[in-house]
């Protein structure tokens, strides 16, 4: 429920390209903008046109022509023709109002260049603007700050029997890279569990006879680690505070709610 | 709000706007309290997105204080996590 700025509406002037303007639209939507979605309002219920606070304007308009210089034979689409792959970075921003007045150094476009739009041969062309809106991901999935957000307890491996020479060689092998750790104590090899934060619980310890009972796999219940993968708009850690921020700002609601009604 | 019955020990509080996001955290906050007898939520039907939270408390304490204070509480928790999670961002920043 953190918010987001993503294309809402996609005014089509010219699309002559073989990609419809249905699925141009979508695509465009599910590019992320790296614009702060904090510096913008959300748009009022009913409002078609949009104000300067809550719409971010983009132009995209590339042509796609033939280049004269091309050799006669050559199959390459790269040598025979300008502008036949359109980017993520062909899309502009087209400041609306007092918009370069309120955000004079930011620079709104894009989070990734390299995002193929369509393709295009000579005498095709695209030109469309676009209104980004702010949103959450509850209502569409391009509004989403994260690739990813997970979270798992934290693994907790005991060795019941102190566990020496190959088998402790191949327990180490059982287990991912870094979380058993061999000692050498008094000539022999003894195993010991150095990282268990980096197991990925495979279980694949217990598909040994010899060491199935020798290991407890456990988790520990309060100890949650959480992984965010944000898709560059913001930080992870800024979507983490705000997100933390957002459910405060549900119980502030409802507390605020019951101390205005008056309880019968 | 719906009440049960005469007294104000069982209600049934209608949210709107909400989902489990909200209802699991309230929940779990309001049945640490040991005067709640009965704390629940459940979502009414998927399409709606509103929920029903019901408090039911034994002895005479009107429902609607561990509803405050599960709100309170949660708010607590919140900002404590929000501040532990900042402070170790600067050190790790502080770190690097």
């Amino acid at each position: 429920e953190v918010p987001t700025m993503a294309v809402e509406k996609v005014f089509v002037y010219n699309n002559t390209s073989i990609v419809q303007d249905e699925i141009l639209a979508h695509r465009l939507g599910l590019i992320p903008i790296r614009a702060d979605p904090r510096l913008f309002e959300y748009r009022n219920q009913g409002d078609e046109e949009g104000t300067e606070i809550d719409t971010l304007q983009f132009q995209l308009k590339i042509k796609c022509s033939r280049n004269p210089q091309a050799a006669k034979e050559s199959s390459d689409p790269n040598e025979l023709y300008f502008n036949h792959k359109v980017y993520s970075k062909h899309m502009t921003w087209v400041p609306l109002g007092n918009q370069t007045d309120l955000f004079p150094d930011a620079d709104f476009r894009p989070v990734h260049d390299g995002i193929l739009i369509a393709l295009l041969r000579p005498g095709q062309e695209i030109d469309v603007l676009m209104h980004c809106v702010k949103g959450v991901g509850k209502d569409h999935a391009k509004f989403s700050p994260v690739a990813t957000a997970s979270y798992r307890l934290l693994p907790d491996i005991t060795l019941l029997q102190p566990i020496e020479d190959e088998a402790a060689e191949m327990l180490q092998k059982c287990f991912s890279p870094g979380v058993i750790e061999i000692q050498n104590i008094k000539g022999k090899k003894v195993a010991r569990v150095a990282n268990a934060r980096l197991d990925t619980f495979s279980r694949e310890v217990f598909r040994h006879e010899g060491l199935k009972n020798l290991v407890r796999l456990a988790r520990v219940r309060n100890h949650y680690i959480f992984s965010v993968e944000s898709t560059g708009i913001l930080p992870p850690d800024v979507l983490v505070s705000e997100a933390i921020k957002i459910l405060m700002g549900k119980c502030q609601r409802f507390l605020n709610e019951l101390d205005s009604v008056p309880m019968e | 709000v719906q009440a049960d019955g005469t007294d104000g020990n069982c209600v049934t509080f209608v949210l709107h706007d909400e989902d489990h996001t909200l209802g699991n955290s309230l929940r779990y906050m309001v049945m640490k309290n040991p005067d709640v007898e009965f704390c629940g939520y459940c979502i009414t039907h998927p399409s709606e997105s509103k929920i029903n939270f019901r408090i039911q408390t034994r002895g005479a304490l009107p429902a609607v204080e561990p509803f405050r204070k599960g709100l309170t509480d949660l708010m607590g928790v919140c900002q404590h996590v929000l501040n532990t999670f900042e402070r170790s961002m600067k050190e790790y920043r502080a770190q690097r």
